[in-house]
């Protein structure tokens, strides 16, 4: 069974084996508004938990996107990149971001349960 | 400080409106999820804008007002129609501006819309240059409703009769229940519009009346995508203190006969940019493929060499393309010419583009 933890900073982490999801949160998305623009790490890059990549931009204002774990990057979702509204639409589904081969899988219990980050989520934005 | 609220305060938060801080004063800048919706409703449909924040200044006077005005504004006020609007600046000795605005001829004077982050010291400025031989004073009682997009006017006309007679950037006064209102064809969007102006406590009843009429409340997000569109400059970003409107690509705005015969401030500057060239100059750019450069990202020439800056940059909801503007080294600023733009430490090629970036349909007619 495939395990979906989330971030601080409104990532969603889906692992299946040694294989990690990642894309950001609906949440998010409603923090963030219209996201116009999406750049995404290049395959075969390393990187390391809560550490960049990515990018998105809204109508307003470019975030930063980080891994909640440290990996190699083995996909990314140019789909997203092509049509970015999708992100809006369909983020804890189809938008996607990328998938990394997960180095450290202890990293995973750092991160939070659907329940824990719905609390929090809903906290962090009164 | 606690930020001041308009008169529509209440109505915004009725509207589910996300408020935040702009100008000292609490402001919505979206009622919905969407700012490309609310951007995207106003192209189509229609728009209904608070800008009580800005400021609404009159002056009134004599004969010798216009006169008096013409040594302070670049602009041909004396054959300044009555009812007609013109769009001009208020500047320093350097012809750095301090402000833009929009100055109406009205019945013994005139009225004044001001930037909302200006208009204290814009206030101060005015009335120290006119000193006491005029009466102006900077209204609090006024709210400014904007209603704006192709459907703004058959909506506006069946609250006020006849007002769809009224020209682009001309105004006048009509009728609202007992009270008399003054309205403007104008606006800041790149659509045919209008903006209201009323006493605070009739500005909830008419904003209701506007949505019962087919128009929805938009936010200041889409204001800003919408007058980027337009290639329309926002003070603090596309023009300040220091840079004159002949570097901001403005110099339609002040009349041919001033050019000629001055006496006004800044004047001599203005001359001289006009007579030696200017080093720097807005124009539109537009990047390729989908990233978007704002405020403050350099610009590259293909030599990479720095020649200039963005000052605003966005992605633009009705033309579905990035864009921005800036000010570049002259000699770079023919439309087409190829740049590149850093973002985020990386040069991404862009081209000089022709301004507006969306095509106005404002509704002309009006005497320039």
């Amino acid at each position: 069974m495939s395990e979906v933890k989330f971030s601080k900073e409104h990532e969603w982490i889906k692992l299946d084996g040694d294989t990690a999801t990642i894309g950001i949160t609906q949440h998010a998305t409603e923090m963030l508004g219209d996201i116009v623009f999406v750049e995404l790490p290049e395959i075969g890059s390393s990187v390391a938990k809560d550490g960049n990549a990515g990018v998105v931009e809204s109508t307003k204002a470019a975030s930063d996107i980080y891994t909640p774990v440290s990996g190699k990057i083995i996909e990314n979702n140019q789909s997203i990149v092509d049509d970015p509204a999708k992100v809006n639409s369909d983020p804890e589904n189809e938008a996607w971001f990328f998938k990394l081969k997960i180095t450290n899988k202890s990293e995973m219990d750092l991160l939070m349960n659907k329940e824990d980050y719905e609390k929090f989520s809903k906290e962090s934005s009164n | 400080m606690e930020n001041k609220k308009t008169a529509l305060n209440s109505l915004h938060k009725k509207y589910g409106a996300k408020l935040v801080t702009f100008a000292g004063y609490e402001m919505p800048i979206q009622y919905s999820k969407s700012i490309i919706e609310e951007h995207k409703s106003t192209r189509e449909n229609a728009g209904i804008f608070d800008v009580s924040h800005m400021g609404q200044l009159s002056i009134k006077g004599n004969n010798s007002l216009a006169e008096d005005l013409e040594k302070i504004f670049p602009t041909d006020l004396k054959n300044c129609k009555l009812n007609q609007s013109k769009y001009s600046f208020l500047l320093n000795d350097e012809a750095g501006i301090h402000d833009d605005l929009i100055i109406t001829k009205v019945v013994g004077g005139y009225n004044v819309v001001l930037n909302a982050a200006c208009k204290y010291s814009d206030f101060e400025l005015l009335k120290k240059l006119l000193g006491d031989k005029y009466e102006i004073n900077l209204s609090e009682e006024l709210s400014l409703i904007a209603i704006q997009g192709p459907k703004a006017v058959q909506i506006l006309e069946k609250i006020i009769h006849t007002v769809s007679e009224l020209k682009f950037m001309n105004g006048n006064t009509f009728n609202y229940l007992d009270e008399s209102i003054y309205i403007t064809r104008s606006g800041y969007t790149g659509e045919d519009g209008f903006e209201i102006s009323m006493k605070n406590k009739y500005a909830e009843l008419f904003t209701e009346k506007l949505i019962n009429g087919g128009a929805n409340l938009i936010g200041l997000g889409a204001r800003d995508t919408l007058r980027l569109e337009a290639g329309l400059c926002l003070y603090g970003h596309d023009m300040d203190i220091n840079k004159s409107p002949i570097e901001a690509n403005l110099k339609w705005a002040i009349s041919k006969n001033r050019i000629i015969s001055g006496g006004f401030i800044g004047f001599k500057k203005i001359k001289f940019q006009i007579e030696n060239g200017i080093n720097k100059v807005r124009v539109g750019i537009k990047p390729e493929g989908r990233i978007i450069a704002r405020a403050n990202t350099v610009i590259f020439s293909e030599d990479n060499k720095n020649i200039g800056e963005i000052t605003s940059g966005t992605f633009g909801p009705s033309i579905q393309v990035p864009i921005a503007m800036g000010y570049i080294e002259s000699s770079f600023s023919k439309i087409n010419t190829k740049i590149f733009l850093e973002v985020r430490g990386k040069k991404y090629p862009a081209s000089i583009s022709s301004l507006p970036f969306y095509k106005k349909s404002y509704v002309k007619g009006a005497n320039k």
